[in-house]
């Protein structure tokens, strides 16, 4: 980094929801109104990065003096001027504003690969990333290897596919390239669709070239001249900066006809999804780029086999590619001997839920979840008690609280029900009702269901209304077993990934949390009272005011009382629809 | 030539086939839904799972290509529990409308429920209702029947070419039907009529006419065009109640609009059955036997001829007729008439 000042301004989705636009706005006219002003500015630039992780304290704001580097937290345009007048010009560092040691805490832990350039390169430039290192095992793979080494490297790598079932990417590189064919494709999976995952998104935002060249050495490996990037039109930004980032590549030579003179040709058009979580799912995602409806075929055969347009094709997702350029550059002994014994390497987490350190993280596989909430993610919010840890979205399993110290790889995982997924991980309290929990995710998959395989499509319907029927006090005996003797149906007869994994979340519920269920068929109970057709609500005359609040919430009358008096609630007009509960203020409403 | 073993009887076959093709050479029964040989695999019903030995889940056995070597079990208990399931899952989505349903002993779903013994049904819920009538004269779609095995897409895509109805919604909202659920315009061959499994799709003109179990049925060749499809003509008592044809004719079981709808002439009052000779000028057209109808034509081709040269004669042929009608028509004209005035909706 040049001598002088920089500003960077952390520009990801998160940042930009929190004001980041303003606040990059306001230090280019700070500081131009300074330099106008004859002050020693000239030399000082002003940079947006990508996202850096820690989503929970955005604006974030790095300001680096002669390579000294503070960073700010919460920064809102206001708080400009005093950063400018008294940091940069007057040299003294605004202490109140600077990250606290969570925020140190927050990284320590942490082993960036994929992340390494997000939030301190600027995405939308590509001299940057060269800057960083970029480019560079390309340039070196075209000069010195042949396409047989690259894919002996991956192998040896022990690079496991990010997408969430975690096929080794080297072996599947080395099927493709074993198939007679005239043509082959690669494909870049970024249409992620878990609810609550944003690691792709961030990796496009962040660091797009990193994916372009990852791609790059993919498709010499495997011989293929021509490449999609699968993404969700709803990653506008994302969009905009990998077509941003492609054309720079283009411009520069690193893609289209005979990249750096090797005799190389390779390009890579962008293919905007239309919305369906399916597509995501391989299969689906081809037929999709080749203009069918987004539903899976049978495998076998695999796409590495027959592919897009029939043709052999490479498909891995977004973090898969952006690990490549990392392991060209520093060897495969190097990637291999970071994480556990077979999962190697990284893995990018968006942690979210009840932690007080929501944001993007990335461990070294095999690291504890014990170290990922506690150290990381800070612990849980408000004190309460850690139940279970949701990972891989919708396909995922919850982990409950005595499998802390679990290490997180792609085998322990599947081992306790879960799986890696792509990379969602939602920490859930003693406030979270597990039923509801699978309710919701059954909610999510039936719906996103492409409908062509009957299991899928009735099976998770069925699923849901007997999910949905519990947490509304209306399970019934022996429900527990229905459920899991359709989910373990569900699974084994699904024609895809959808329709295989959606069962999870309901089998594993069951299996560390009965009793919860048992609580809502048997004793018409919510244990953390969240359904709210088994709750009662009432008021506790010692601690009502009368301040009448929840009597003018209340949409049926339930809630009434005299002015000044203890109010009360009438349980046979009530709805449960909670009003009363969030407008007290004295905590005089309880739910039981 | 590759061999495999199906239920402990080996089996050799050609790359490429099935696992579930492989299956009917040894002639092992394996339900299934969404199959046709003659369209594309498609794997969505998940009715012909099988198990193999190495593999760690059901695979159905119509996608799966058979490898060398291969172990296959058709039947065990949890195929049959898996295999239940599934049909129990369709029928708790599917009106109990057997009495009334015109396929009613002819219908895959409920031979298939019959099998698995299937009379109460575990699972309860939300039934689609797609009460939309579709307005187009020949094919009565009854969406509620649909169990989305997705074969009248494939044929109308496949064996077509017309790809008037798709799939569209997701999950159990999923449904066929032609673009932004309008009615169905299309070439109205009704190939998607004689593919579905179910009641869903079935034709306009034979709604309610007769129980399978009461006709009787006729192979002949559709009369309308020279091509000469096999047809099978359904007959209650002497009268056409309706027309399909084999999967195992020339023709692929395929058939058009006309073959396959256009059938009411059959019974119809107004049909003529025998020759009409108009007697005396002005009178009306009176019935005739054959031989007095082509002594008339016989003589009045000689009068003309004799009169006013051949070229005075010409003969419009038909498509209708087959190759060899028309041949003999134009030599009848050519070589007794002596004409070249012969001509024909395909042109001689």
């Amino acid at each position: 980094m040049p001598k002088g000042v920089t500003v960077n301004v952390c520009m990801g989705t998160g940042g930009i929801a929190g004001g980041a636009d303003e606040v990059l706005a306001a230090f280019r006219e700070e500081l131009s109104r300074n330099s106008v002003e004859g002050r020693v500015l000239e030399k000082c630039a002003v940079h947006q990065v990508g996202c850096r992780g820690f989503c929970a304290r955005d604006v974030l704001v790095d300001i680096t003096i002669d390579d000294e580097r503070t960073t700010y937290q919460y920064i809102r345009p206001d708080m400009v001027k005093r950063l400018v007048s008294e940091h940069i010009i007057g040299g003294e560092p605004v202490a109140d504003w600077m990250v606290s040691d969570e925020y140190h805490r927050f990284h320590d832990l942490q082993k960036k690969i994929v992340l390494a350039d997000c939030g301190t390169i600027d995405p939308e430039d590509i001299e940057a990333y060269i800057d960083a290192g970029g480019y560079r095992a390309i340039t070196e793979v075209l000069e010195s290897r042949t396409p047989a080494e690259v894919i002996d490297e991956v192998r040896r790598s022990g690079l496991r596919g990010r997408g969430g079932a975690g096929f080794p990417t080297g072996q599947k590189w080395e099927l493709c390239a074993a198939n007679e064919a005239d043509r082959r494709y690669i494909i870049c999976n970024a249409d992620e669709g878990d609810p609550g995952a944003f690691m792709d998104r961030s990796v496009i935002e962040g660091n797009p070239h990193s994916v372009i060249e990852g791609m790059l050495i993919g498709a010499y490996a495997v011989g293929s001249d021509s490449g999609y990037v699968y993404i969700r039109a709803e990653y506008p930004l994302a969009v905009d900066r990998l077509r941003l980032a492609l054309d720079q590549a283009r411009a520069k030579g690193f893609l289209g006809p005979d990249i750096l003179n090797s005799g190389f040709s390779f390009d890579i058009k962008i293919k905007l999804g239309a919305g369906a979580f399916v597509c995501g799912e391989e299969t689906a995602l081809i037929a999709s780029i080749e203009g069918e409806r987004g539903m899976p075929r049978a495998k076998p055969p695999y796409p590495a086999d027959k592919g897009l347009w029939g043709k052999p094709t490479i498909i891995n997702n977004v973090e898969t590619w952006a690990n490549l350029p990392p392991i060209i550059n520093n060897g495969a002994d190097w990637y291999a001997g970071i994480g556990s014994e077979k999962s190697k390497g990284t893995k990018v987490f968006a942690l979210t839920g009840k932690i007080r350190n929501t944001g993007l993280i990335e461990v070294p596989m095999g690291i504890s979840l014990r170290d990922i909430i506690f150290d990381i993610g800070g612990g849980i919010e408000g004190g309460r008690l850690l139940k279970a840890v949701q990972t891989g979205g919708p396909s995922g399993g919850c982990i409950p609280q005595q499998h802390i110290d679990l290490a997180m790889d792609y085998d322990n995982l599947l081992a306790v029900g879960s799986m890696m997924g792509s990379g969602g991980m939602v920490v859930l309290d003693e406030s979270d009702c597990m039923v509801n929990i699978a309710r919701f995710f059954l909610e999510f998959t039936q719906a996103e269901s492409c409908g062509k395989c009957t299991p899928c499509r009735l099976g998770t319907k069925r699923l849901l209304e007997i999910l949905t029927r519990i947490t509304e006090g209306e399970g019934r005996k022996g429900d527990i077993e229905l459920l899991e003797d359709l989910a373990g149906d569900v699974r084994d007869t699904s024609l895809c990934g959808l329709g295989m994994s959606a069962p999870n979340p309901v089998l594993s519920t069951i299996r560390y949390f009965r009793h919860e269920y048992e609580a809502h068929i048997h004793d018409k109970h919510c244990p953390a009272k969240v359904c709210r057709k088994l709750l009662t609500f009432f008021i506790r005359e010692d601690l009502c005011v009368g301040c009448g609040m929840c009597r003018k919430a209340c949409p049926t009358g339930a809630a009434d009382g005299k002015p000044k008096a203890p109010h009360h609630i009438d349980t046979s007009s009530c709805v449960k629809c909670g009003a009363c509960y969030d407008v007290c203020k004295f905590k005089a409403v309880l739910k039981e | 030539m590759i061999s495999l073993t199906i239920d402990g009887r080996e089996v050799s076959v050609f790359e490429g086939t099935s696992v579930l093709e492989a299956a009917r050479i040894l002639e092992i029964d394996i339900p299934t839904l969404c199959h046709d040989p003659r369209l594309k695999p498609f794997g969505g019903c998940r009715l012909c799972i099988v198990e193999i030995r190495g593999m760690a889940r059901p695979v159905t056995a119509c996608t799966t290509p058979a490898i060398g070597g291969m172990v296959v079990t058709t039947t065990s208990e949890r195929l049959y529990r898996l295999r239940r399931t599934i049909i129990e899952l369709l029928l708790s989505d599917h009106p109990n409308d057997c009495m009334v349903c015109a396929r009613a002993g002819d219908c895959t779903l409920q031979e298939q429920a019959y099998f698995y013994k299937l009379r109460l049904n575990r699972f309860t819920g939300e039934m689609r209702d797609h009460d939309r009538v579709d307005a187009n004269p020949f094919i009565k779609r009854e969406m509620n029947k649909c169990i989305l095995c997705g074969l009248c897409v494939r044929v109308c895509d496949e064996v077509q070419g017309v790809n008037a109805i798709d799939f569209a919604f997701r999950g159990f909202n999923a449904r066929v039907t032609p673009p932004f659920e309008k009615d169905l315009d299309c070439e109205f061959c009704g190939q998607c009529v004689a593919v579905c499994p179910t009641g869903a799709l079935t034709g306009k003109v034979w709604a309610g006419e007769a129980r399978q179990k009461d006709v009787k049925m006729t192979d002949t060749v559709c009369s309308y065009c020279g091509c000469g499809c096999n047809i099978t003509l359904h007959t209650v008592r002497d009268r056409v109640v309706r027309i399909t044809s084999r999967p195992d004719t020339h023709n692929r079981g395929w058939l058009c609009a006309k073959g396959r709808f256009g059938y009411e002439f059959i019974n119809h009052p107004d049909r003529l059955k025998t020759p009409l000779i108009r007697r005396k000028k002005g009178g009306n057209l009176e019935p005739a036997a054959w031989e007095d109808a082509f002594d008339l034509i016989a003589g009045q081709f000689t009068r003309i001829k004799e009169e006013s040269g051949p070229d005075a004669l010409g003969g419009l042929a038909s498509a209708r007729c087959t190759n060899e009608e028309n041949y003999v028509f134009q030599k009848f004209f050519r070589a007794v008439i002596g004409t070249n005035n012969i001509d024909h909706c395909a042109r001689y």
